[in-house]
């Protein structure tokens, strides 16, 4: 069970670092059966285990202008018996937020929005976040630059500095 | 070619008797070529994981910038002993039984110093890593090969042990996990050795460098069997198992008096290891163990994509269990070995190493580092079969 469990976590790794490997390589590196390997990655994705296979973009690269986004810190009044969970679902159903996550310390909702323009994040903070019920209060921070986004360093990939045939 | 059979006077005959490295070639065809995908790396494709960098960065703002003591830093040595015995059940005093080297190939050669008399000779157990023999030679030894063979997966038995002993073998020097062959020895195996070894009252060099890097078995040490340490000197070090090569950190770990002579040559030629690299090295044991499991997991995944790969194409190839080459045999092509490898880098540009530079017994095979990216190595397979066919 255990080695099974690990083999797992393998496949893991190896899909969360590439997701576009093919089952007949993984079957090969993980020293298993294409078959083990196709039944394993059906059974995460139907356990929510495996959620998506999203492509890592660099939109900077594409078009500079394109998209703008904005941390927003989000105090707000937390209601008995759901908690934040409530008002966390209001704010996270609009499409244009990224991610929502409950903070420890000085507030409460962490909110990552993008949009097109700044007066269009300006727009959705003043309209639709603040006049939630629930919120207390916003405080914005636009994104100027991305260095590393989910793991992944966006400039200058490390290129190989070893000579090419050593002992 | 005869420039070098002229002796020339104001070199030493010691010198003069030794080759110039069989890899050298291969390096510079390599490098005058665009677009090579080379299998000929021998060390890991990662950099030094960032904690390690950093704190080497560190270290350098706050000015550790002096000699450390001959054998090394004192935490490190502690830290080396801890990690030594947790890891492979070897326990050392870090007084008086480890002296910190610039990389393991340090040791090697200030091991064959201390123990050496002139015509005194050394068991070398081919294939092996390039600098076995000729550092012996350096030393006043005579290196008598020692061949292990594809027919025993590469494993050193008694018996050729045996069949090589004169009144003049001093030592034995050998290194599993293998470089090139990626054989291993296990306890089982190991033990086997002891009775012949203490027989003939033999020292072992045991270059366990590759020890991290098993992916079937734990490493056992040689030093860890019974009655074994005290004629051992353990040879290792942070480059494989840390990606720490370029960094020249190894050590030795032996008992008192043969490691109080290595300190003796250590200290007046190299005085101490360089201390921004103890410090990484510290860094490394303290902080790193996960990295390396990480980096070891993804070896293992190669390994087995790379042996699988090659049964496909048609090369026959033994699973190695440890290090990071495979060691095809090219026997089946009837081409040697360095012409198999000449031809596949000016026709395909793969770079591979010729099995014959590592000793007799891997004439018939191609050393190839997997430690290169999965994309890397799916285009050198495609391309190596092509190689196959349009020789066949």
């Amino acid at each position: 069970m255990k080695v099974e469990r690990d083999k797992q976590r393998e496949l893991l790794h190896i899909l969360e670092e590439n997701s576009r490997r093919s089952a007949e390589t993984i079957a090969t590196m993980l020293d298993t059966t294409v078959e083990d390997v196709r039944e394993t990655i059906t059974k995460l994705e139907k356990e929510k285990v495996i959620i998506k296979y999203p492509a890592i973009v660099n939109w900077e690269k594409v078009d500079a202008d394109d998209l703008v986004t904005a941390m927003i810190d989000v105090k707000v009044t937390p209601k008995r018996e759901v908690g934040f969970d409530d008002i966390a679902e209001r704010i996270y159903r609009f499409p244009e937020v990224q991610s929502v996550y409950l903070m420890s310390g000085a507030y409460d909702l962490s909110v990552v929005i993008e949009g097109k323009t700044m007066r269009q994040v300006a727009q959705f903070v003043s309209e639709k976040l603040s006049a939630l019920d629930s919120v207390i209060s916003t405080t914005t921070h636009f994104i100027l630059k991305k260095y590393k986004h989910d793991g992944v360093i966006l400039e200058q990939p490390e290129d190989d500095k070893r000579m090419v045939v050593t002992p | 070619m005869s420039m070098s059979r002229v002796a020339n006077r104001r070199l030493s005959r010691t010198i003069q008797s030794i080759p110039p490295s069989g890899i050298r070639r291969f390096f510079e065809l390599a490098s005058s070529m665009e677009g090579v995908i080379s299998l000929g790396v021998g060390e890991p494709d990662f950099v030094t994981p960032w904690n390690t960098r950093e704190a080497a960065i560190a270290s350098l703002e706050r000015g550790y910038t002096a000699y450390t003591s001959n054998s090394g830093l004192y935490e490190l040595r502690e830290e080396i002993c801890r990690y030594l015995a947790s890891s492979f059940q070897v326990n050392y005093n870090p007084d008086k039984e480890i002296v910190v080297t610039v990389g393991a190939s340090e040791g090697i050669d200030l091991a064959l110093r201390a123990i050496l008399d002139p015509g005194d000779e050394v068991l070398v157990v081919e294939p092996c890593y390039v600098s076995y023999d000729p550092v012996v030679r350096l030393a006043g030894g005579v290196p008598v090969a020692v061949q292990t063979s594809i027919d025993q997966q590469f494993k050193l038995t008694p018996q050729q042990i045996e069949s090589k002993i004169t009144d003049r073998t001093k030592a034995i020097i050998f290194c599993f996990p293998n470089n090139p062959t990626g054989s291993i020895m296990t306890k089982e195996e190991l033990s086997a050795l002891a009775d012949v070894i203490t027989r003939h009252d033999l020292l072992v060099i045991s270059d366990e460098i590759y020890a991290e890097l098993t992916y079937d078995t734990n490493h056992t040490s040689f030093a860890s069997l019974p009655g074994m340490k005290d004629r051992t000197i353990l040879l290792s070090g942070f480059s494989k198992a840390f990606a720490m090569t370029g960094w020249r950190i190894g050590y030795a770990a032996g008992p008192e008096d043969l490691i109080q002579a290595m300190v003796k040559v250590h200290q007046y030629t190299m005085l101490c290891a360089p201390i921004m690299g103890q410090v990484a090295a510290l860094e490394s044991l303290r902080h790193g163990m996960e990295a390396k499991d990480r980096m070891v997991e993804s070896y293992r995944q190669r390994r087995n994509y790379v042996v699988k790969s090659f049964e496909q194409i048609g090369l026959s190839c033994h699973k190695p269990e440890g290090a990071f080459y495979a060691f095809p045999s090219i026997a089946s092509t009837g081409m040697s070995a360095e012409e198999f490898a000449e031809k596949l880098i000016l026709e395909q540009k793969v770079a591979v190493v010729p099995g014959h530079v590592f000793g007799e017994g891997g004439a018939q095979h191609i050393r190839c580092s997997y430690a290169t990216s999965l994309e890397n190595l799916e285009m050198a397979i495609d391309r190596i079969d092509a190689f196959l066919q349009q020789h066949k």
